[in-house]
């Protein structure tokens, strides 16, 4: 790489600057690095705040091991907090305790670890919902979307490792739950709660396991994966929003060197700032207030940290009873009777199984139906993939039932209706609100997709009213420019595909499904409108042709 | 030991045995029942007018639903040994008279004055033996342990009333309220004859000086305020979360869309 001839600096930094430069060839990563160009818009940034975040997460997670002890010895407390002083509680409670009330800056590191922890996920999520609505998955991108859930998962791992680590009330109800989800399933459970917990729940191995886990293990997944993830994004470059000069072989926007890496460097002060703005000023998960991990008490509005919510919500709204069936299943074995809880172990697994799996498949389920095997560079404005932006509704509501049943008794309190009430009204949305989400925003939208015909085809309304000779009142249209028109016309268009037979004329079984799910999906279609409708709507309007309008046409 | 043992099989031995039990168990039972009505009949004595003043107040407003002598109705429960501490405490807090019949009584402004609810509480108190008004000396927190009681409430209270006392739901409309603003004398009085839904933590159950403790932690987290910044209600991880998605993702959107703002 690096071709160091006869060149000899004349200043001092220059000599320095070389020095290294012939040894790494650091010119030429820059050169080829720094030129690269990133698209602008705001909705690209969610992978950042995440990246950020995470980078607040290393630092302020390392400052707290410094003082934390991950240890359940049994010890009593006589730190500085009145209301505690001489309770006995594990040594990692402890711990906490001092780091919050006798470490100077503790409190705020923790509040800054935990307010991180938080908006990590929530930007990982926002992150992947855009990349998701705007169809940013599709080939090349597919195993980058993998890449990208499975960071997803290593951030809720990291997130519940995390907060079962202060051993107060509240996370030990958490771990309760877990400990009754791996005790539902059948014949291995109780041995696996026994490994997992060394001996009888809750015991004193837990903590250690978990903080081994919280530290080094998870952390350093994630990394893993996070450089593959932007490995895979330089590999790829970036997507864009369609608009004039955007193809599918160029990216529109700046280049890294000067002016993202000046963006992105500003923007994690910018992240560090609010996430220190916020950690200053709101207190989160005051375990002082919790106390020490007693397994016989359990505080009402017991919670876990959001992310988790969706699953702990399931639980919540599952019966153990159904009319006289029971969801508790006896299995007689030859060794004796084994218990099968599936009260618990279907609202623990599948609804998140379900979730996860649909959204690891969704990339290649699209490419199957829609037969689409093309690289996409341009991104989908949500309206135009109507089918697409519906699942991903109808996957938002059936998350967001279920996280709003975690906090059913919240909802209860504060909106002065009946606990009962909110868990009968979540059951019944858990089941039709997907259903209702998926044709209101497929209905949503194919309207929007008409409308932009219609101003396509007719002009923007100009808010101007006119009067005619005769006394009647009708509103200017005006003709969008060719900019505009471009964007509203030149879309991914897919169309229902019936089944095809293959090379030896036979329709196979699932060719046959893969046409009735691509006529559900593809059935109602807008098109996108051609030159020879614009031309006719043209004429009609009494307009001359318009100035380049070949490069409107949609076939490409 | 011997003559006993010999004289087991006897026909009577199993009567001599029950009677034994019955003994010892009913004397036991006496033993542990005179500790709680030690403390239910020490009602603070009030004068013959004060009756006759909370009788004429309790004809006007609570007879509709308690019946004209406080032997109950069909809408009220009979309020004969309730004592004088549950009427202090439900018509102190504004819970009686009731607005309108519900789940259950809640809170508002308090209806009659300190003179009229002692009256109230002496006439129901005179009906029959109940939990009195707590004296001065149960609810001086300066004598309670916090800690102490920040146990037992976490034991006894929270899974109600949430560990930081910020409330909580219940069944079919009914719900466990904050305890914060609550005063000394009404925690005592909740705690001695369980209100609405709540049960009753008597003298042998949770004794008067575990229940000053109580009331001196929740006093003292309530001084505390909250070490970390705004309490966000002391509702747990669904406040934080709210918040993180709203005004947290919130502000780091404007920001996105301010340094994207010039157009490529």
């Amino acid at each position: 790489m690096a071709t160091t001839n006869e060149y000899t600096p004349s200043t001092t930094t220059g000599r320095l600057a070389n020095f290294v430069d012939s040894r790494v060839g650091a010119s030429g990563m820059v050169k080829e690095f720094g030129r690269k160009i990133f698209p602008d818009h705001w909705s690209f940034m969610f992978g950042e705040v995440a990246l950020y975040t995470f980078v607040l997460l290393l630092l302020s997670g390392t400052f707290l091991t410094f003082f934390f002890d991950p240890s359940m010895t049994h010890i009593t407390y006589n730190g500085s907090y009145v209301p505690l002083k001489g309770i006995g509680m594990s040594a990692a409670m402890a711990s906490t305790m001092d780091i919050s009330f006798d470490v100077r800056g503790g409190l705020f590191m923790r509040q800054v670890h935990h307010w991180s922890a938080l908006l990590f996920v929530a930007s990982l999520s926002v992150h992947m919902l855009r990349v998701f609505f705007t169809g940013a998955f599709r080939r090349p991108r597919e195993l980058n979307w993998v890449v990208g859930g499975v960071l997803l998962i290593m951030g809720l791992a990291a997130g519940f490792t995390g907060y079962s680590l202060p051993d107060d009330l509240l996370s030990g109800n958490g771990l309760r739950i877990i400990d009754g989800v791996m005790k539902a399933l059948p014949i291995v459970g109780t041995y696996l709660s026994m490994f997992f917990f060394g001996g009888e729940f809750p015991g004193v191995h837990v903590i250690p396991r978990l903080y081994s886990l919280h530290i080094m293990i998870v952390p350093a997944v994630i990394i893993l994966l996070l450089v593959i993830h932007l490995f895979m994004v330089v590999t790829h470059k970036h997507t864009q929003y369609p608009g004039p000069g955007r193809t599918n072989d160029n990216v529109v926007g700046f280049p890294v060197g000067p002016v993202y890496a000046a963006k992105a460097g500003g923007f994690f002060f910018i992240v560090f700032g609010i996430v220190a703005f916020i950690s200053g000023l709101f207190q989160i998960n005051p375990i002082w207030n919790y106390g020490p991990y007693d397994p016989s008490p359990v505080s009402a509005g017991t919670q876990p940290d959001w992310y988790i919510g969706f699953v702990d919500g399931a639980l919540r709204l599952m019966p153990g009873y159904l009319g006289n069936f029971s969801f508790e299943w006896i299995i007689p074995f030859p060794w004796g009777d084994n218990t099968l809880v599936l009260s618990v172990l279907l609202p623990a697994l599948v609804p998140a199984g379900v979730l996860f799996m649909v959204m690891f498949a969704w990339p290649w389920i699209e490419r199957w139906v829609t037969k689409d095997n093309r690289e996409h560079h341009l991104l989908d404005r949500p309206r135009n993939a109507p089918f697409r932006t519906a699942m991903g509704a109808a996957g938002v509501v059936f998350y967001c039932v279920m996280w709003a049943a975690a906090s059913s008794d919240l909802i209860a309190t504060h909106f002065h209706v009946a606990l009962n009430d909110v868990t009968y009204w979540l059951r019944i949305l858990f089941f039709l609100g997907p259903i209702f989400a998926f044709w209101i925003t497929r209905r949503i939208c194919l309207s929007l997709q008409r409308k932009d015909r219609e101003i396509v085809l007719h002009g923007r309304e100009a808010g101007i009213i006119q009067m005619s000779p005769e006394g009647g009142f009708s509103e200017k249209h005006e003709e969008v420019d060719v900019y505009k028109r471009f964007l509203l016309t030149s879309y991914n268009d897919n169309k229902y595909i019936p089944a095809q037979p293959d090379a030896a004329g036979h329709v196979s079984g699932s060719e046959k499904r893969r046409a009735a799910l691509s006529k559900f999906f593809f059935e109602d279609r807008v098109a996108p409108v051609t030159p020879s409708e614009l031309e006719a709507a043209h004429a009609a309007h009494g307009h001359h042709e318009v100035e380049g309008e070949k490069q409107d046409s949609i076939e490409k | 030991m011997k003559a006993l043992s010999k004289k087991r099989r006897h026909p009577l031995a199993a009567v001599a045995l029950l009677l034994f039990g019955l003994l010892v168990t009913g004397s036991l039972y006496t033993a542990a029942g005179s500790i709680s009505e030690a403390k239910a009949a020490d009602t603070t004595s009030a004068s013959v007018t004060d009756v006759e003043e909370g009788q004429k107040l309790f004809v006007a407003n609570c007879a509709t639903c308690h019946g004209m002598s406080a032997e109950g109705t069909a809408d009220g429960p009979s309020l004969i040994g309730v004592g004088a501490a549950a009427v202090d405490f439900q018509v102190g807090t504004g819970r009686m008279p009731m607005q309108m019949q519900g789940p259950q009584a809640q809170a508002k402004p308090v209806q009659f004055d300190d003179e009229q609810i002692s009256q109230l509480s002496a006439y129901v108190a005179s009906l029959g033996a109940g939990p009195a008004i707590p004296g001065e000396d149960v609810l001086d927190t300066t004598q309670g342990d916090a800690a102490q009681g920040g146990t037992i409430f976490r034991v006894n209270c929270a899974m109600c009333h949430n560990a930081a006392a910020g409330g909580g739901a219940l069944t079919r409309g009914k719900f466990a309220p904050t305890l914060a603003g609550v005063s000394e004398k009404h925690i005592y009085e909740a705690m001695a004859t369980g209100p609405q839904n709540m049960p009753v933590f008597n003298d042998s159950n949770i004794t008067p000086d575990d229940k000053r403790d109580v009331i001196t932690f929740l006093k003292t987290i309530e001084a505390n305020g909250s070490a970390g910044g705004a309490a966000l209600g002391n509702l747990g991880p669904v406040a934080e979360g709210l918040f993180v998605w709203t005004a947290g993702l919130g502000i780091i959107i404007a920001f996105t869309i301010w340094l994207t703002s010039r157009p490529s």
